[in-house]
């Protein structure tokens, strides 16, 4: 309170004598700064730390101002008298200068006058951490949380002892848990105490997050060396000529340490000779015999008489003491931090596979999204449509256009949806009208029509929309994901989906078994002339259903251009994979449509799981599975049996 | 009853004079003979067409003989023209890697030509070592060899799993072109050892041959490819018309049927099946040398749907069909994706060959399928005056549009 | 008279519904035999079984003097071990000549290489014509036999049965849709086969069975009902109950 007091005075005080003289103020910090000038004035990152420290434990408020303004270079000294300022330019090479403990101007100076501290960047970082303490206990929350945050990504042992003063009088019950999480993952690291940071390195051995993964994983840092001191923290041996520990490298290590001599590699042994040669002779050999690694090591040999090829360095490394070394001295902590990463990796395991399994889920949607439309027109009815992939496509150049029309991305997906089933249903019918329809018992030519079809279509839309990838923006309530810790995570987009696709199923299912249509068109299939009989028009319940498949197929368009790239070969790349799905489950049967999409969809995750930096590798190991199986279980993984399924 | 094969087919002496006669026409009119009619680079697209014509030839026999609608031949093909490429690739390499280690002071030893050559090839893969399938790239022989085998092995284990299975249909397309796939989105692969989607390139130059101008080379191309097509024409003729033509095409209009009279269809499939793949790689390795480039692009299944269109609109089940079909449609997409044909401006639109063929092609194959399933091939009936036997109704079986050599005399 | 052919204790079932419930069967060497029986009593089914279209799911079916066992060979295993079969509908390879269906169904060595080396003799051209003369279709050779009548495909069929040289044949409804001229001819045919090798014939007509003059097997659910000559059956009540009462 006395110290504000006295501020506000000394503030009135000069307010009256303003502008009459400049003289030097003698508010507490200044005088703090004046008792460490030397020091401030020469700082060094070996010397300044009693300056920075007094600064930081006097408790006076302008602390803080001193230090940030010091730390961003803006603190100024008056060349002719004494005093530390902060300043502000003036422009015109005028700097208007301010007393720290007042906050008032105290007059404006040329550039020449005054001089500039330029703390160096060790000296900054160490006032910089100095600093952390008085933003750990900012009022403004966000300033603290920026601390954290700041603390998190550039820690140091430094941060330890005013993060944990700063806990006690935390209010805020987020920021503190923050705090005691962060204070737990310092101690682990830097406390001076190995129980203590043994004890700090047990409490996290569940926490599953990549901050406690990555401390521990920096308490284990390790290097491998030659014959290390006795006191080392060891890890164990190393084998030279394994994978961890090239021979070259371990010869190299043993050279620079000593313990062997440089031997030449074969390059500079080549070097050497062609160095050397002598009226077409190196070493008394022609050079046209030199084609030959042992005419070589001859001719080097000669020439060096030291050298033999026989001394080989694996032979040298071969018994020598390698060993990997823990940076972290202490064996107790690296014992412990062992225990708790491996404890970690379990159930990191775990979750993983739990998120595995979300991304198989996922994917085994999309293929099901896109299999739908085919279980019906390939599956139901037995037509392959080899442009059913068009159709997709069809759908997400629709949503695509309707996107272009409508700004507002929620509203124009409510609008694409019904349209491309629209759109795609009318060419579903078509096609069935026009080519399809004639080719009912000739499968094979129904193929290869379809595929014509399937060209022209992808050109068309290429000539349309040219050959670049089209945007189809999903909504904003679909951006971000469902985090459920730092290891599963799934995007809305996925989510959305999966839920498509199980309306989907709920709607095929619906359709088929409990309206006319699905009635009729199971008749038909099934025995088109004694549906005929019975006065169904078979004409029309193929087009009606031929239509359905296809307007789904609009519809996974729309949904599968939401995260894929909408080009004219967006269906081709789902074609092939697509017919595997219907016939890896089982023809004419949507839950077998479903449990090959299921089998396709997991079984690719976890291929690409095993084999992560390569999905094309992962999709070509699938198809040669799916081959396989088919050897099993010809007609699927849900068969009809008996002679209703035919030859 | 038994006449020469050439006697119960007169098709094939007529084939094979066209095909002499078309031989030797390119060549008097050849840059390399000196008349200059035909630019050398039109000359590589003819022996190119006479590779596709075989490859066709082995389609028909696989699809329009058998009713296998294989959408796999294609790979097949690409395989052949890999295994060539290995040897065309790493010889002109080494020649190129010893010429300029000859100024070398030291001469070079064979690892280090060897390290210099994996070098020059993989660098683009961010490789410098061999792999292992590259073993056998110094020798021609032995690739020449691998041209044969590993289509030929694959097409044989392929072919065993889906036969065994007794996957027919489509089901045995749709499988086919998963296979397809499943190679080329491993060739696509930097690690596959094959350049990943780099593919194989400068195969036109062949090694230890570089005086010879390419206007020759064409040429030499050009009989190579005509020698293999017409072999494989008289090899197609001779298989498909004695009993084991009988049984193919028992085999496409009755399976079943065939397997109760006691043969293992799954044999006859497996086997001709994997002659055919045997024949589409010798095509693929007169094919790529001609092209210069390979790449796993050209496996893709969409290469094998476009083999089923050219037979399908020469006409299947007749070998003749297949020829005209591949050589009609390749060069013809040639000529309109070339550029070469002039635009059709509507005033509110310029149709652009280039843009528009490949709608054109789609259509009109559509159209060929409904209302000429016996292809260009049905105008030579409507020639020579042949009728298709009354069915009595009864629709035609798989293999519709399909017709036999050896018509009925009545 | 030794067993040629035994099926003991065969079951099979279709998704629960049992096609063949413990069927028990045998046949001797040159014997003919009639299976009649109501639809879906499963005489189809039978023939599936013997000839290993359908696998039965438990049961025996030994064939021979060696007694082998018919379950694990594939179709044309069974075909080439001398089970030939004749289906209900006429299926002939109408794109081919009779000649060449004939000739393709030859008994001859039937593996790929040795069809492709296969050079047509005269002696075969000879055995050809010969068949052609027991069926009635000399005239008929050259022609596709897409074109030729209903009647001259069964036979035709028939003919390509007895071209294998079977031991057993089996004949599925060989009399359906012939004029009566036509089934005399079909009658004829069989029974001169029977001579010299197994028949079994599976018809509806009595009429047609009647002058088969041969044991008659009736099944009914997929199991035999009766056995017997074609009086004796026809006699039996539970046969008129279950088929021809109705």
């Amino acid at each position: 309170m006395r110290h504000i007091l006295f501020s506000l005075c000394a503030a009135m005080l000069l307010a009256l004598t303003l502008p009459a003289m400049a003289q030097t103020p003698s508010g507490p910090v200044q005088t703090l700064l004046q008792e460490h000038s030397a020091l401030i004035e020469k700082a060094s990152r070996k010397t300044v730390q009693p300056a920075i420290d007094a600064l930081a434990t006097s408790g006076l408020p302008a602390a803080q101002t001193v230090l940030q303004k010091w730390q961003s270079k803006d603190m100024w000294l008056r060349k002719d008298q004494d005093g530390f300022f902060w300043a502000e330019d003036l422009g015109d090479k005028q700097y208007r200068l301010y007393d720290f403990d007042t906050d008032q101007p105290v007059g404006d100076y040329d550039k020449k006058a005054l001089k500039q501290l330029k703390p160096n960047s060790g000296v900054r970082a160490l006032i910089g951490v100095a600093l952390v303490q008085f933003q750990l206990s900012d009022p403004d929350p966000i300033r603290r949380q920026e601390a954290l945050t700041a603390i998190k990504r550039d820690s140091a042992p430094a941060h330890l002892a005013p993060l944990r003063a700063s806990i006690e009088g935390e209010t805020d019950p987020a920021i503190k848990a923050r705090k005691e999480q962060l204070e737990v993952l310092l101690t682990l690291r830097f406390d001076t105490d190995d129980a203590a940071r043994v004890a700090a390195i047990e409490s996290i051995s569940k926490d599953i997050s990549l901050d406690a993964r990555a401390a521990l994983n920096s308490l284990l840092t390790s290097s491998i060396k030659y014959a290390p001191a006795e006191t080392a923290n060891i890890a164990g041996p190393v084998e030279p000529g394994s994978a961890d520990l090239t021979v070259e490298a371990a010869y190299d290590m043993m050279v620079a340490e000593n313990a062997a001599t440089a031997l030449p590699s074969a390059v500079e042994r080549k070097t050497f000779l062609s160095e050397n040669i002598q009226g077409g002779l190196v070493g008394g050999i022609p050079v046209a015999q030199l084609s030959t690694q042992e005419a070589r090591d001859r001719a080097y040999a000669t020439l060096n008489p030291t050298w033999s090829a026989d001394v080989s360095k694996a032979s040298i490394v071969a018994n020598a003491p390698f060993f990997r070394v823990y940076a972290e001295p202490s064996s107790a902590v690296t014992t412990a931090a062992e225990k708790a990463l491996n404890s970690i990796n379990t159930r990191v395991g775990f979750n993983q596979s739990l998120d595995l399994l979300l991304d198989g889920l996922s994917l085994a949607s999309i293929f099901f999204l896109a299999a739908i439309g085919l279980a019906i027109t390939f599956g139901v009815m037995g037509v392959i449509n080899m442009a059913h992939g068009e159709f997709i496509m069809m759908g997400a150049y629709t949503g695509y256009v309707v996107q272009q029309m409508v700004p507002n991305y929620t509203v124009s997906i409510l609008i694409a949806l019904p349209l491309a089933f629209a759109v795609t249903f009318a060419a579903g019918v078509a096609m069935e009208r026009l080519v399809i329809r004639h080719l009912y018992s000739r499968p094979l030519e129904t193929l290869l029509a379809t595929f014509g079809i399937s060209i022209a279509l992808q050109q068309i839309a290429k000539n349309i929309f040219g050959t670049q990838a089209r945007p189809l923006t999903a909504p904003g309530w679909l951006d971000g994901a469902w985090v459920l810790n730092d290891v599963v995570s799934i995007s809305y987009i996925r989510i959305a989906i999966f839920v498509l696709a199980l309306i989907f199923l709920a709607v095929f299912l619906f359709i088929m078994n409990r309206t006319r249509l699905g009635l009729e068109t199971r008749a038909v299939t099934q025995n088109p002339r004694m549906a005929a009989s019975m006065g169904i028009n078979p004409d029309r319940v193929n087009m009606l259903t031929f239509g359905l498949g296809s307007g789904i197929a609009g519809i996974a368009g729309v949904a599968i251009g939401l995260f894929a790239k909408v080009t004219s070969e967006l269906g081709s790349d789902y074609i092939v994979q697509s017919f595997m799905t219907v016939v890896v489950g089982g023809v004419g049967n949507i839950w077998g449509t479903l449990a090959g999409a299921a089998m396709i969809g997991f079984l690719q995750k976890g291929i690409e799981w095993g084999n992560p930096s390569n999905t094309l590798a992962a999709q070509t190991y699938m198809i040669v599975f799916i081959i396989i199986f088919i050897q099993f279980r010809p007609r699927g993984i849900i068969a009809l049996k008996g002679r209703a399924a035919g030859d | 009853m038994r006449k020469s094969l050439f006697a119960r087919n007169p098709s094939v002496l007529i084939f094979l004079t066209c095909l002499a006669l078309f031989t030797l026409g390119v060549t008097v009119l050849s840059e390399a003979f000196g008349t200059d009619m035909i630019s050398t680079s039109f000359v590589k697209t003819l022996g190119k067409t006479l590779c596709l014509c075989l490859i066709a030839l082995a389609m028909d026999l696989v699809w329009g003989y058998t009713g296998i609608l294989s959408l796999g031949h294609f790979a097949f093909f690409g395989l052949g023209g890999y295994m060539i490429g290995m040897w065309l690739m790493y010889e002109r390499t080494r020649d190129i890697i010893v010429t300029s280690m000859a100024n070398n002071p030291i001469p070079p030893t064979d690892s280090e030509v060897v390290a210099a050559i994996g070098n020059q090839i993989f660098g683009v893969v961010g490789s410098s070592d061999f792999p292992l399938i590259w073993g056998f790239s110094h020798s021609l022989t032995l690739q020449l060899i691998l041209v044969v085998a590993v289509p030929g092995l694959l097409a044989l284990i392929f072919g065993w799993l889906a036969f065994r299975s007794r996957v027919t249909g489509v089901y045995l397309s749709i499988l086919t072109q998963a296979m397809t796939l499943a190679l080329a989105l491993y060739l696509f692969q930097n690690d596959s050892g094959l350049r990943g989607n780099n593919g194989l390139s400068g195969l036109q130059n062949l090694p230890g041959l570089d005086d010879v101008p390419q206007s020759v080379v064409s040429i030499w191309f050009l009989w190579a490819s005509a020698l293999a097509l017409g072999l494989g024409y008289i090899f197609a003729a001779w298989v498909v018309s004695g009993k084991f033509g009988s049984v193919l095409r028992g085999i496409r209009d009755d399976e079943a049927r065939v397997r109760f009279l006691g043969y293992s269809v799954e044999g006859y499939k497996l086997f001709i099946f994997t002659v055919t793949a045997i024949i589409s790689a010798i095509a693929g390795a007169l094919y790529y040398p001609q092209a210069g480039i390979i790449n796993p692009a050209e496996i893709a299944p969409i290469a094998s749907i476009y083999l089923a269109v050219w037979v399908a609109i020469g006409g299947r089940g007749r070998l003749y069909g297949a020829v005209i079909g591949a050589a009609f449609v390749s060069l013809v997409s040639t000529w309109f994706t070339g550029g070469q044909v002039p635009s059709i401006p509507l005033g509110f639109y310029t149709i652009d060959w280039v843009d528009w063929w490949q709608v054109v092609l789609g259509l009109s194959f559509v159209l060929v399928t409904l209302f000429a399933p016996k292809g260009i091939g049905g105008l030579f009936d409507l020639i020579s005056g042949r009728t298709s036997p009354n069915r009595h109704g009864q629709d035609l079986g798989p293999g519709a549009g399909s017709l036999q050599e050896q018509e009925a005399e009545s | 008279m030794s067993t040629l052919l035994e099926v003991s204790g065969v079951s099979v079932s279709f998704d629960g519904f049992k096609a063949i419930n413990n069927l028990s069967f045998q046949i001797g060497n040159a014997e003919m035999r009639a299976i009649i029986g109501p639809n879906g009593a499963g005489k189809t089914t039978f023939m599936d079984i013997v000839t290993g279209k359908t696998r039965p799911n438990e049961g025996r079916v030994i064939w021979g003097e060696k007694s082998v066992s018919l379950l694990k060979m594939s179709e044309a295993q069974i075909a080439r071990a001398g089970v030939g079969r004749k289906f209900q509908r006429p299926t002939v390879f109408e794109d081919q000549s009779v000649f060449d269906n004939l000739l393709m169904a030859l008994k001859k060595q039937r593996g790929p290489l040795s069809v492709l080396l296969y050079r047509k003799s005269e002696e075969d051209t000879a055995k050809v014509q010969e068949l052609a003369a027991e069926i009635g279709l000399v005239d008929q050779l050259p022609r596709k036999s897409g074109e030729l009548s209903h009647g001259q495909k069964q036979w035709l069929e028939i003919g390509m049965l007895l071209a294998q040289d079977p031991r057993l044949l089996l004949v599925d409804e060989p009399a359906a849709g012939m004029t009566p001229e036509e089934r005399e001819h079909t009658t004829s045919i069989l029974v001169e086969a029977a001579k010299t090798r197994a028949v079994v014939v599976v018809e509806h007509d009595m009429e047609f069975v009647r002058r088969l003059n041969c044991k008659v097997t009736v099944l009914h659910e997929g199991s035999v009902l009766a056995e017997g000559s074609l009086d004796h059956v026809t006699s039996n009540q539970d046969v008129i109950d279950v088929y021809l009462g109705r």
